[in-house]
């Protein structure tokens, strides 16, 4: 294992969560380096949204949903007494499965939405702000003669990569993705893809998917899930090639899930 | 044996005209055929009932004995088939519409609605005019006009708008976005379902009690619109909280995913996205409270009125008050008047209405997918 030679972002420790009385996770632990990609990979319902959901503390926002366990970032638990959640959702950016822009918002405002909600305008550079997070997410050259158009009006691919913007924005540390690409087709899939590749120089990247050969693509490190136990968590290349458990290697020669 | 209808006829006959002769000729029977009859009715009963001199018949002591009775009776019976020839020939009586459910759901009532509006603007829309939305109500139906009652429902809603919707929307803002499924939240949500429910005169009696007299605001605007206020306001929750509700939840998690506290995911993105829906449930809650005089008339609200408003703190009176004063007068000019009112209440709904419309329709945004 070469975990230790990394620099560790996230520490994930014994993480266990509910929803009512239903356990979604069951006693997680494991580390997210910095500036690579993480792949969270297992069958409908293991978990993996449920895990990058307590990473940024989205879960507690589930009506009746609970946790239990510890979060690092950077060394600090997320759910200490002085963690404020709003502050620890700036650092940690999050991506849905859906792309979700603000629909009476324009291209240009939804890129700024993260900075006005939060009332973190800068006094002057917004259009660098709005270029350099489409840039960043590969949109730049496709709206820049629509920024005023609704964000709505783009295609699902680019709404995505809008919600990619979006989240870069604010300049977080981590970038959450739950699984960003299963609304898109396979064009607008490649484009992500692609995308992941430029922006983990800079981001640590924990993406969930369903689909293993885009793990297989993009993430440096792979996490296999299974019923809400972290199974097996290894170099991607590792992973797929030689599994060191046998779930993980039924599951990723399609003997299940 | 009992006597027959025809005999009776023939001694109510007997009695009306005083004669045998002028009893035949009315009842269009020869005079030994009357007589005849009555002799019959006589023997029946067992007792002379008429004194037969030359000059008069008069009733013996049997004959007025059975005269008080039998005859109401008859009357009774000609009452009867009054009733029924009515029933027949549709002068009175139930009238029964069947249509299939369909009709029945949709085209009846509209059809009955156009029918009621076609009738009120016949008979007010000749009386309308510049006049009649300028002048101020008077004795003679002719020189009668609307503006306070005009003036006074404008600066009444807007004074109800004004109270309700910042309360209302509030409440809705905080059992949508806040309150989540606390008992509190329960208990607040049962109620404000009730109160929707409450007839509006209560209110009436509750902003009398509280605005009027404990408050000393007396029979004033700001009296009468407090007490609309509150009864519109759990229609502005409940139209609100729809509204609210119609925001995808994916909006508020993009915003907490932005690093938004609850405040501000709540104000810069689930307020402005539901405005248009809040705004168009607010509308049409106050235009509840242009139509309602009953709340006003326990309130004390004036029902002549020959001044304008100055102040909340003014007397007043609104439209549907002038026009129930209006249709209690019994001059025929007053029911013009009170049409030509209709007239005026229902462009001012229908104006209200229409610009709730438009503005859902402008801001309405595609369901987000």
């Amino acid at each position: 294992m070469t975990s230790d030679e990394r620099e560790a972002k996230l520490e994930i420790d014994t993480l266990s969560a509910w929803y009512e009385d239903n356990r979604a996770l069951d006693g997680v632990t494991m580390t997210i380096a910095a500036r690579e990609v993480t792949a969270i990979i297992g069958p409908s319902g293991c978990g993996k949204s449920t895990l990058i959901r307590c990473i940024n503390r989205m879960h507690e926002l589930v009506p009746k949903a609970r946790m239990h366990g510890r979060v690092r970032l950077d060394g600090v638990d997320v759910y200490g007494a002085a963690s404020d959640p709003a502050a620890l959702r700036r650092r940690i950016g999050m991506v849905f499965q859906k792309p979700n822009p603000f629909p009476m918002m324009s291209v240009r405002d939804n890129v700024l939405s993260g900075l006005r909600l939060t009332r973190s305008i800068p006094a002057n550079g917004l259009d660098e702000v709005v270029e350099r997070a489409l840039t960043q997410a590969a949109l730049w050259d496709e709206v820049k003669d629509r920024l005023d158009r609704p964000g709505t009006s783009l295609s699902g691919g680019q709404q995505q990569r809008l919600c990619i913007a979006r989240a870069l924005a604010i300049e977080p540390e981590v970038l959450l993705m739950d699984e960003p690409c299963s609304a898109l087709d396979p064009i607008a899939t490649t484009r992500i893809e692609d995308l992941l590749h430029t922006l983990r120089t800079r981001y640590t990247i924990v993406i969930v998917t369903h689909n293993m050969q885009q793990a297989a693509r993009v993430s440096q490190r792979t996490a296999f899930l299974l019923g809400g136990q972290l199974i097996e968590l290894s170099e991607t290349d590792a992973l797929f090639t030689s599994p060191t458990d046998k779930r993980t290697e039924d599951y990723i020669t399609g003997k299940f899930g | 044996m009992k006597p027959s209808i025809r005999q009776l006829e023939c001694f109510a006959a007997v009695i009306d005209t005083g004669a045998f002769s002028r009893a035949a000729a009315r009842l269009g029977l020869s005079q030994p055929a009357l007589s005849h009859a009555i002799r019959e009715l006589e023997e029946g009963l067992g007792a002379r009932l008429f004194d037969r001199t030359t000059r008069r018949v008069e009733l013996t002591e049997a004959g007025r004995l059975f005269q008080q009775t039998a005859l109401a009776g008859l009357s009774e019976i000609d009452r009867a088939v009054g009733l029924v020839r009515d029933l027949s020939t549709l002068r009175q009586g139930v009238v029964r519409i069947a249509a299939p459910p369909l009709l029945a759901a949709t085209v009846l009532p509209v059809l009955l609605l156009v029918v009621l509006m076609g009738d009120v603007i016949a008979t007010g829309a000749p009386r309308l005019g510049w006049d009649f939305l300028t002048s101020y109500p008077s004795r003679k139906p002719e020189l009668a006009g609307i503006l306070p009652g005009l003036v006074g429902s404008v600066y009444m809603v807007t004074l109800t708008a004004a109270f309700s919707l910042p309360v209302g929307v509030g409440a809705a803002l905080y059992l949508e976005e806040y309150a989540g499924r606390s008992r509190f939240a329960t208990l607040i949500e049962v109620n404000i379902a009730n109160l929707a429910g409450v007839p509006s005169i209560i209110y009436g009696l509750l902003g009398l009690e509280i605005f009027a007299r404990t408050l000393g605001l007396g029979r004033s605007l700001l009296a009468g619109s407090f007490t609309m206020a509150l009864l519109v306001l759990p229609i502005v929750i409940l139209a609100s909280r729809e509204a609210l509700r119609a925001v995808p939840l994916s909006m508020r998690e993009a915003g907490f995913a932005l690093g938004g506290t609850r405040w501000q995911v709540t104000r810069r993105i689930v307020l402005p996205m539901a405005a248009p829906g809040i705004l168009t449930g607010a509308i049409l809650s106050v235009s509840r409270a242009i139509g309602e005089a009953a709340p006003l008339i326990v309130l004390g609200a004036l029902t002549y009125v020959d001044f304008l408003p100055t102040s909340p703190s003014s007397p007043f009176t609104v439209l549907p008050i002038q026009i129930f004063n209006w249709v209690s007068r019994p001059q025929a000019g007053f029911v013009v008047d009170a049409a030509a009112g209709i007239i005026v209440l229902m462009i001012m709904l229908l104006v209200l209405n229409g610009t709730a419309i438009v503005l859902r329709n402008r801001y309405e945004h595609r369901p987000v997918r």
